[in-house]
């Protein structure tokens, strides 16, 4: 029945429409129509022109409308960035109209913004190189999120450094952020376990230098090593060291096969040859600081602050760790313990190891070992230590006696930034990108699952940042772009002194904070043209009692007892060696410089130059404390070196401060000779 | 060179989960403790967290007052709400938006009466060429114009006999246009008849350089700094 009436209802709907040949022409033909009207419609009331409307919408009411319209009408309709040789086709400025309009800086609604000024243009680069997402996309869902076709998402603000490391592999002076993860990665000793490989093939070496534990019983105590691995940043906050999160029982095994496992090393303790009388503590302290200890290591005040260099250990609670016997050896000669060790030999007589020793076990902390009790370990608990050390794979960091270092201990992280995210096992609830998972990665390892092993490290959430954009600068294309295409870091220098002299330089550890053809730290200045710089009975004198120079600084360079000897072979050494090509040190007089050529010096000094504003020469008049005081220069620099470097002080030392004054070769060869008489006082010398 | 002052949305922020948290102190201000005027890059976390202080109306820390963070578009506060600690405070992570600028912070709280109190602070945000500007100034500039010394950067502001003018000091340095900050940088103080204390940078930096150095020198200016140009006239 109800069939029927259907039926009948149809046959009637088809005579409306088809009954008569012409309506039935009619009909078909608005059918054809509107099914042709859909993609126009479509195009019409898509979501880009829906933009575009908006962008015209607000330039309107500029004052500068005509201009802007102007720019809009020269390309309207879809763009398109297409660079073949990166592999970008980017239709993101189809929307993001207003990208090049110096004038909208004031327009904070996207997607109109200005782009922030960079280095580089929208047409040589494009987009996505820098903020990811799916440039061919013209819808916002497609081109920023990641859907089923496309898993890249747009790159969040705080990682956007990461794709300046794609190319530049050297640090930028704009990429903070990139510069410090790619430094923590080696400082924080991230690539011990993870193999990272740079796009030119070379392997991120690890800056952190991890103790041998090969002769730790001779070092330490079991207690100490407990507390330790139980909470490394409750003996140091700036410990690197991770926590294992080890239970009780794992953390008395894992000390009890360390000790156990270590061997003795002759000549690493040292008993005291001062025993007789107690030292004074003042005096400790006094040595500690002409020492200039603090230029390395830490201490943490009683405010919390931690107060130092971060080249050593922090030596906060350092008595409550080293053994007094360990600690002369060391402070005698740390070679012996550690023949590469950034710490140099200072020499130091008996009675100045044993006031050091005392200072330094004064600095404890009663809480630290308080509540650790161990009982004599059983041969399993030991043997299950070992188990625990293999499996934890502290052999990746640590020397330890009979395990070898663990290859390919955890997942390479050469690609990681192109990671596909199928590869990867999301927590509930967390986005579902790459930058997040990293992140949370390197926040919280263990959240990802208890029995895992990587361990908890103490990072606060700017260096979490910092370490997670390096990472994602090692993405594919970062691997895969043509060599023409990068700005290459410049290669490490394995440059190595030769000679006696050569020796002499490892053992004060020199690399520690002076750089050399390349190589060292950046604590001082780079000494490759020394020999081309100052003169010869200065530096020798320098070198067996190095005097202030720079009266502001607090790091400085301590005195290493040499020998006469031995500061006349350092300083043979540097005069020979390390000689700029540029020119000749001798090609200028030492002395004898007319007196009215002087005086010009002198008025040049003082009023056009104003060199006084970071150099003194007359220590009663002048104030200036950025530069090295010159009240000596005239005994310490070579004239010739006076002359290039007031030329063009970035061709002498590059990276230096002084600015470029652009000076005539007359008025520069005035100022040297004004300089070249600043001799010191005669009293300072014969106070020497 | 324009400032953006990106001024909070008035709050529009629904409360999120976090507001299940159940208030057990009620005060009467909320201050800011530590954290703030600091000098970020866009979206990031800046350096120091944001610590707020919740007090009564004696000015005694209250423990366990609620309070709420919020900011303008883009800027992310970890946890965006909680709860004061036994001292009275509560420390946020401040993540900044992704455009350069000044960002004003609202942390709030609710008094007994259910009065809103709050607090504004304001971070600043340093773009790519303003943070190019900024390590510039850490290298070359601050060591005489900060007057400030730190323990790896003694002033040397205090020695000079005409003092240079600190790069917040907005009431002076507003006043000059960028073609002025231009010529003293490049070309030293007697370029504007200035002392010669201050050398030229001209053969040291490159355009794009002192570009960057002045791009933050007026980003950090207080009172901000606002561009000369043409005043569009607003519908």
């Amino acid at each position: 029945m109800r069939l029927q009436s259907m039926k009948n209802a149809l046959s009637s709907l088809w005579q409306t429409l088809f009954g008569h040949p012409v309506r039935a022409f009619g009909v078909v033909s608005l059918l054809l129509l509107i099914s042709l009207a859909i993609a126009p419609a479509k195009n019409h009331f898509s979501e880009w022109r829906h933009y575009q409307k908006q962008y015209l919408a607000l330039i309107q009411t500029r004052g500068d409308a005509v201009t802007l319209q102007r720019h809009f009408h020269e390309h309207d309709g879809i763009q398109q960035i297409w660079l073949p040789q990166l592999g970008v086709v980017d239709r993101c400025t189809t929307c993001h109209v207003g990208l090049k309009e110096a004038s909208l800086a004031d327009v904070s609604t996207q997607p109109f913004r200005r782009h922030p000024v960079i280095p580089h243009t929208l047409d040589q680069f494009g987009c996505v190189m820098c903020h990811r997402g799916q440039g061919p996309a013209t819808t916002v869902e497609e081109a920023h999120s990641s859907t089923l076709a496309w898993e890249q998402p747009i790159l969040p603000a705080r990682y956007v450094q990461s794709s300046c490391g794609q190319c530049h592999r050297a640090p930028l002076t704009g990429t903070p952020q990139l510069n410090l993860g790619r430094n923590l990665l080696g400082r924080y000793g991230c690539v011990h376990c993870h193999t990272t490989k740079l796009p030119d093939g070379r392997a991120i070496q690890p800056t952190d230098d991890p103790p041998s534990l090969e002769h730790i019983a001779d070092k330490t105590t079991r207690e100490w090593i407990y507390a330790w691995l139980k909470d490394p940043q409750s003996y140091a906050v700036t410990a690197t060291m991770p926590n294992f999160k080890l239970s009780d029982p794992d953390a008395r095994d894992v000390s009890a096969f360390l000790i156990a496992n270590s061997t003795p090393l002759a000549g690493d303790t040292a008993p005291d040859l001062n025993n007789q009388k107690a030292p004074d503590p003042t005096a400790g302290a006094s040595l500690y600081g002409e020492s200039f200890c603090s230029s390395c290591h830490a201490v943490q005040n009683a405010a919390g602050n931690v107060v130092g260099g971060d080249v050593g250990p922090e030596l906060t609670r350092v008595g409550n760790k080293v053994k007094p016997e360990w600690l002369r050896a060391w402070l005698r000669n740390p070679r012996v313990y550690d023949a590469g060790t950034a710490m140099p030999h200072y020499r130091l007589t008996d009675p100045q190891v044993s006031l050091l020793t005392v200072f330094l076990r004064n600095k404890t902390d009663s809480d630290l070992l308080a509540n650790v009790h161990l009982d004599t370990p059983t041969p399993e608990q030991i043997a299950h230590g070992k188990l625990l050390v293999t499996e934890y794979g502290c052999a990746s960091c640590h020397e330890i006696n009979g395990i070898k270092k663990p290859d390919n201990f955890a997942p390479e992280l050469t690609r990681i930034g192109s990671k596909p995210l199928t590869q990867i096992i999301f927590l509930p609830g967390m986005t579902h990108a790459i930058p997040d998972y990293i992140a949370a990665k390197i926040r919280q390892p263990r959240s990802f699952g208890a029995a895992l092993k990587m361990p908890q490290f103490s990072l606060a959430p700017a260096q979490v940042d910092a370490l997670t954009t390096a990472l994602l600068a090692l993405t594919d294309r970062a691997h895969d772009l043509p060599m023409a295409l990068t700005v290459p870091s410049k290669p490490p220098s394995n440059y190595q002194p030769a000679g006696k002299a050569g020796k002499l330089m490892d053992d004060m550890a020199c690399f520690t904070c002076h750089t050399i053809n390349g190589r060292g730290g950046d604590l001082a200045p780079d000494l490759t043209w020394e020999g081309s710089s100052v003169q010869r009975p200065w530096l020798e004198a320098f070198l067996k009692n190095p005097g202030t120079l720079r009266p502001a600084l607090i790091r400085r360079m301590p005195r290493f007892n040499l020998s006469d000897d031995d500061a006349k072979e350092l300083t043979d050494y540097i005069m020979t060696v390390y000689q700029t090509p540029e020119f000749d040190r001798d090609s200028m007089p030492a002395s004898g410089y007319p007196p009215a050529q002087v005086e010009q010096g002198k008025q040049l000094f003082y009023s056009k130059y104003a060199c006084q504003s970071c150099h003194i020469v007359d220590t009663k008049a002048d104030k200036g404390y950025i530069g090295p005081t010159l009240t000596q220069v005239g005994s310490r620099l070579n004239a010739a070196w006076i002359y290039h470097w007031l030329k063009d002080p970035q061709a002498m030392r590059s990276g230096t401060i002084e600015p470029n004054r652009n000076m005539s070769d007359e008025d520069a060869r005035a100022l040297t000779a004004f300089l070249m008489t600043q001799k010191g006082s005669s009293k300072q010398e014969a106070k020497k | 060179m324009v400032t953006l002052v990106l001024v909070s949305a008035g709050c529009t922020r629904k409360p999120g989960p976090a507001s299940a948290l159940k208030p057990t102190g009620f005060g009467a201000a909320v201050v800011e403790s530590s954290g703030g005027k600091q000098v970020g890059a866009t979206g990031m976390v800046l350096t120091q967290p944001l610590v707020v202080q919740v007090n009564d109306d004696q000015g005694a820390a209250v423990a366990g007052a609620l309070v709420e963070f919020s900011g303008p578009a883009g800027v992310g506060f970890d946890p965006p709400s909680g709860l004061t600690d036994s001292s009275g405070q509560l420390s946020t992570n401040v993540a900044l938006g992704g455009m350069a600028g000044r960002y004003q912070l609202t942390a709030r709280t609710n008094t007994k009466a259910q009065k809103a109190a709050d607090v504004k602070i304001e971070e600043i945000a340093l773009g790519y060429q303003e943070q190019v500007g900024f390590q510039l100034d850490n290298k070359y500039c601050a060591r005489c114009h900060n007057p400030e010394s730190t323990a790896e950067r003694v002033s040397n502001y205090d020695n000079l006999e005409v003092k240079p003018h600190p790069f917040t000091e907005g009431d002076t340095l507003n006043k000059m246009t960028d073609a002025e900050l231009t010529a003293i940088i490049g070309h030293g103080g007697p370029a504007l008849n200035k002392s010669a204390l201050m050398p030229p940078y001209g053969y040291t930096l490159s355009k794009t350089e002192i570009e960057a150095l002045i791009a933050y020198i007026r980003l950090i200016s207080d009172p901000p700094y606002h561009a000369p140009g043409t005043v569009y006239a607003q519908k």
